[in-house]
């Protein structure tokens, strides 16, 4: 028998306020344990929350971005369990009214795209952490209580791990893209719970589904509900059944536990957070957060292959991450307003497609091997306008290819003027005809050997020949005058 | 006669005239305390006499370079121990709570520094304010000044009792279900309830989020009006406040009631103490002599307030009280060895029998599969009820009636039996339910010589009329009795 999966997704993400969502406590960054509570956050007898309203901003941003019903009245509800880093004994969140409902997310492309449709997306907040250490003594750290985050629950519209993946990131990429969250895996910022069965292919019916909790990267999604689905396949074809269960995933042997049922079968007893007042979003707050809301990748992603002529890959790679995009997308501008920028649609996907390269090889690289991010590159200096300036000299011919990496190199440490370090480094392509001859002729007269053998047949000498010439001009000729002048030669009678 | 025994206006006078210093009001508020404080226990913690005197000397220090900062500047205070104030114990009469100090004031205590009142010290109460008589302190009862075999009332017992018996001149208290005006009314005392998001919760340790308010008790309505007027206001730390300006609770009253309409609840006139009937009827036709219209009302579904109360406010409760679970603060059991073991048994030997019952029932009507037929039941009842009193105060402006179908009760009457004590709350919970303002103020004494409460209810945010109204009727009455040995 042949077993498709059904699966559906619970996502943390931790919203980017600079504030609790509750109190005033600081919630973005790191900050040694139990530092950043107050009263409020560590629910001492009489504290109160507050909402804080920029919160609600951004889970309304995450709303109109996946294109959500915002419900015009939200309310909070009180979900109440005991645990160590739950300091209140229950967590503020969200169910009878949640912000928004509907909505979706579209993964893949023309012809092969699939619509993820979600439930609801709501607001709650975070509760501290526990930290059980070797000795079992286990601490309580109360600095991520309070903390906010958004939850978005998914309908069961994710059919294998691949496709979860896929949505996954994609919904990484919106919300990142949409500021709702900074989007950085390793602190934590999203998390994910998802929900697996399995049944028959081409079967209407739904199996009987596990959760897997604790999910902290897409590998430990991918892995984990690849996991299940062969568990629970093995089972059915067996003629077992598959317990409705809560499961652990833990990604060091990659298996999921069964958490004691106990736990599992809570009762929350929900009701309404007296401590709140009901808030409305009336359409002019939407109009306010519409207005505010940048570029989303898919449209970037559009556009980059539209205007700009990239193939979908490179769109793709350049708009996995917003400052990137951003940054290419800043320089390409900066190339077409500059003296870089010729006339028509050609020379703009000219322009563009030689930026694309450098940003996705020549940046990239730098950054990989700086251990920097673009902000960084930025804050060094390394502007998208210089990045353009490069370029521009570049493509006019009057710095070679490796001249302009050089340049690059150096101009991403000070913010010496383009022009000066050209200069000062000595980068400015040799293009004279009559000087380059004089070298062409020396390198060749230097190297008869060579020469007879090139003569004799083994034509990729060529570009041992080619070498020499920019080793003799410290790699300022012009490697293609170079080539031409050296083959004119060569080929000459004589 | 002592200054702890003058009236509120009597003691405004003497401080603005020179007449009185706020540290000889505090020194007279302080002997009074060594005196009585052993037979009322109304009291859980005293600040030390030096320090109390301090903030007495300080406040006539300010008062004479800058003038007073307002009616209650130097004027003695007690505090509930359910309102935090930033290092003195909060116990809320709780072994749980029993050494948790807390590090921040409570907004209405903020307020009632910055107008230069002086805190005497952290008042007695049913644990965490669950009760009406008092008797559930883990730290022993309050005893009713007017006879020490009598219950105080409660849950504000101590805060009531220290007024009455001189112990302080003003005091906070809270009202969830009448606990302010049930322990004013057996004390004596007059007691306000403001209008739910009136004053800040902030600092108030929850007990019914939905229904908690901080009180004024003084032996007066001027001193209570005054002593609300300093609290009261919008907070930014408590959503549930109210932007609604408050403003001359403290006020002269009118000549009379001329043109006042006041409406009695027929439901509010069965099954009384025959003495508290015809105390209550007398003041209704004083009401009428001093000009007001009087006539009958009807809140129908009031009958259903002690339920409806009990199923909400438990609910609440026993979600507010999950956090004293001896992980981070307050008593932790010793000698746990799991996680469950540690919650378990540090909520057993934190709460006392009354606050364990309630978490019980409170969990019980909050549970999948019978939310629906307690909580939210009760939650719809409630709103039948806020819809009868919408509908009462379309045509009158007062309510009036008893504020407890007797007066106060001998030392295990009622806590054996809950259904009984929670009886007592009868005619308090409306004004819970539904967040309106309340007072209760002594109309007479029994054949046994205890004082009987008079309420009086007005709509919500209408405190300024509700206490025009209880201030007339208290010259009118000119209760101007004392229990012994608290002086006039």
């Amino acid at each position: 028998m042949e077993f498709e999966a059904v699966i559906g997704f619970e996502v943390h993400a931790q919203l980017a306020t600079a504030t609790k969502i509750f109190c005033s406590c600081a919630s973005a960054g790191e900050a040694p344990p139990n530092t950043r509570v107050c009263p409020v956050c560590l629910g001492l007898p009489g504290a109160l929350p507050v909402l804080n309203r920029r919160a609600v901003g951004l889970a309304l941003r995450a709303a109109v971005a996946l294109e959500a019903d915002i419900s015009p009245l939200s309310g909070f509800d009180r979900k109440n369990y005991f645990y160590p880093d739950l300091p209140k004994g229950y967590q503020i969140t969200q169910t009878r009214m949640p912000l928004a409902r509907g909505g979706h997310v579209d993964i893949g492309r023309d012809g092969d795209s699939r619509r993820i449709g979600l439930q609801q997306i709501h607001i709650e907040e975070d509760a501290g952490k526990t930290i059980h250490d070797a000795s079992g003594v286990s601490l309580v750290d109360m600095n991520r209580c309070g903390v906010p985050l958004l939850e978005i629950v998914t309908l069961p519209d994710v059919r294998g791990p691949r496709e979860a993946v896929r949505f996954l990131t994609e919904l990484r990429r919106i919300l990142v893209f949409a500021g709702v969250t900074a989007g950085d895996m390793h602190r934590g910022h999203l998390r994910f719970d998802t929900n697996v069965s399995v049944r028959p292919r081409g079967s209407g019916d739904l199996g009987t589904r596990t959760e897997i909790k604790n999910l902290n990267s897409f590998r430990a999604a991918k892995n984990a509900i690849t996991y299940e689905i062969e568990r629970q396949s093995a089972l059915v074809s067996e003629g077992k059944t598959v317990t409705h269960e809560t499961l652990l995933w833990d990604d060091g042997p990659g298996r999921a536990v069964a958490m004691r049922t106990k736990e599992g079968a809570s009762d929350y007893r929900y009701f309404p957070e007296p401590d709140l007042v009901d808030f409305a979003v009336d359409d002019e707050w939407i109009g306010r957060v519409r207005d505010a809301m940048p570029e989303l990748p898919g449209a970037m992603e559009r556009r980059f292959v539209s205007t700009y002529g990239l193939s979908e890959y490179d769109a793709g790679v350049l708009t996995a991450e917003p400052d990137v995009a951003l940054y290419f997308d800043d320089a390409v501008k900066a190339l077409d307003r500059g003296e870089g920028g010729g006339e028509g649609e050609g020379a703009l996907r000219a322009l563009a497609k030689s930026a694309s390269n450098w940003v996705m090889v020549v940046v990239g690289g730098y950054l990989n091997a700086e251990g920097l991010d673009v902000g960084a590159l930025r804050a060094r200096g390394m502007t998208p306008a210089r990045l353009a300036e490069i370029l521009t000299l570049r493509l006019r011919g009057e710095v070679n290819e490796p001249a302009a990496r050089r340049l690059f190199g150096e101009a991403a440490r000070s913010d010496e003027p383009i022009g000066a370090i050209v200069e000062r480094l000595g980068l400015a392509q040799l293009d004279d005809d009559t000087e380059i001859r004089a070298i062409v002729a020396d390198v060749l007269d230097r190297h008869a050997e060579e020469v007879r053998r090139y003569r004799a047949g083994e034509r990729k000498l060529l570009r041992y020949f080619v070498g020499e010439v920019m080793r003799a001009t410290a790699g300022r000729a012009d490697p293609a005058l170079a080539t031409r002048l050296i083959t004119e030669r060569l080929d000459a009678p004589g | 006669m002592e200054p702890c025994e003058l009236s509120f206006r009597e003691i405004v006078a003497a401080l603005e005239a020179g007449d009185l210093s706020a540290r000889d009001l505090a020194a007279s508020v302080l002997d009074r305390v060594d005196a009585r404080e052993e037979e009322t226990s109304a009291y859980l913690t005293l600040r030390d006499r030096a320090e109390v005197l301090a903030d007495a000397e300080r406040a006539d220090g300010v008062a004479r370079r800058c003038g007073r900062q307002g009616p209650i500047h130097g004027v003695p205070v007690a505090v509930k121990d359910n309102i935090v104030v930033r290092g003195l114990p909060a116990t809320c009469a709780s072994r749980a709570l029993e050494r948790f100090v807390p590090p921040y004031d409570a907004t209405a205590v903020e307020k009632l520094k910055g107008a230069g009142a002086v805190i005497v010290g952290k008042t007695n109460l049913d644990e965490f304010a669950m009760g009406s008589s008092n008797e559930y302190s883990a730290f022993g009862p309050v005893r009713n000044p007017w006879d020490r075999s009598r219950v105080a009332g409660g849950s504000s017992g101590g805060s009531a009792a220290a007024v009455a018996a001189g112990e302080t001149v003003l005091a906070l208290g809270s009202d969830t279900g009448g606990s302010v005006r049930l322990p004013a009314a057996f004390c004596g005392v007059v007691g306000i309830k403001p209008t739910y998001g009136r004053v800040s919760r902030y600092g108030l340790v929850a007990f019914a989020s939905s229904l908690d308010q901080i009180g004024t008790i003084a032996r007066d309505v001027a001193g209570a009006s005054a002593l609300l007027e300093a609290v009261a206001g919008e907070d930014p730390r408590d959503s549930t406040t109210s932007d609604r300006p408050v403003e001359g609770l403290y006020t002269e009253p009118p000549d009379d009631l001329s043109g006042v309409r006041v409406g009695v609840p027929s439901e509010f006139l069965e099954g009384n103490a025959p003495d508290v009937d015809v105390a209550v009827a007398r003041t209704v036709a004083l009401l009428g002599e001093l000009g007001a219209s009087v006539r009958p009302v009807s809140v129908p579904h009031l009958g259903y307030g002690i339920a409806v109360y009990y199923t909400v406010a438990d609910s609440e409760a026993s979600s507010n009280l999950a956090r004293y679970d001896g992980v981070a603060y307050g008593a932790r059991a010793d000698a746990a060895v799991d996680l469950a073991g540690l919650y378990e048994r540090s909520r057993c030997e934190g709460f006392g029998p009354e606050v364990k019952r309630r978490i019980m029932l409170g969990t019980y009507a909050l549970s999948a599969g019978y939310y629906d037929d307690y909580y939210l039941k009760a939650q719809r009842v409630r709103s039948l009820i806020v819809a009868d009193l919408e509908r009462v105060f379309e045509n009158v402006d007062v309510v009036a009636g008893p504020t407890s179908p007797t007066t106060a009760f001998r030392f295990g009457e009622r806590s054996e039996d809950p259904l009984t004590m929670y009886r007592s709350d009868a005619y308090t919970v409306g004004a819970n339910l539904t967040g309106a303002p309340a007072v209760s103020l002594p109309c007479g004494l029994d054949g046994e010589g205890l004082p009987i409460g008079f309420q009086l209810m007005a709509d919500k945010f209408r405190e300024r009329d509700l206490l025009r109204v209880a201030s007339v009727v208290e010259r009118a009455i000119g209760f101007g009795a004392h229990p012994a040995g608290a002086g006039g």
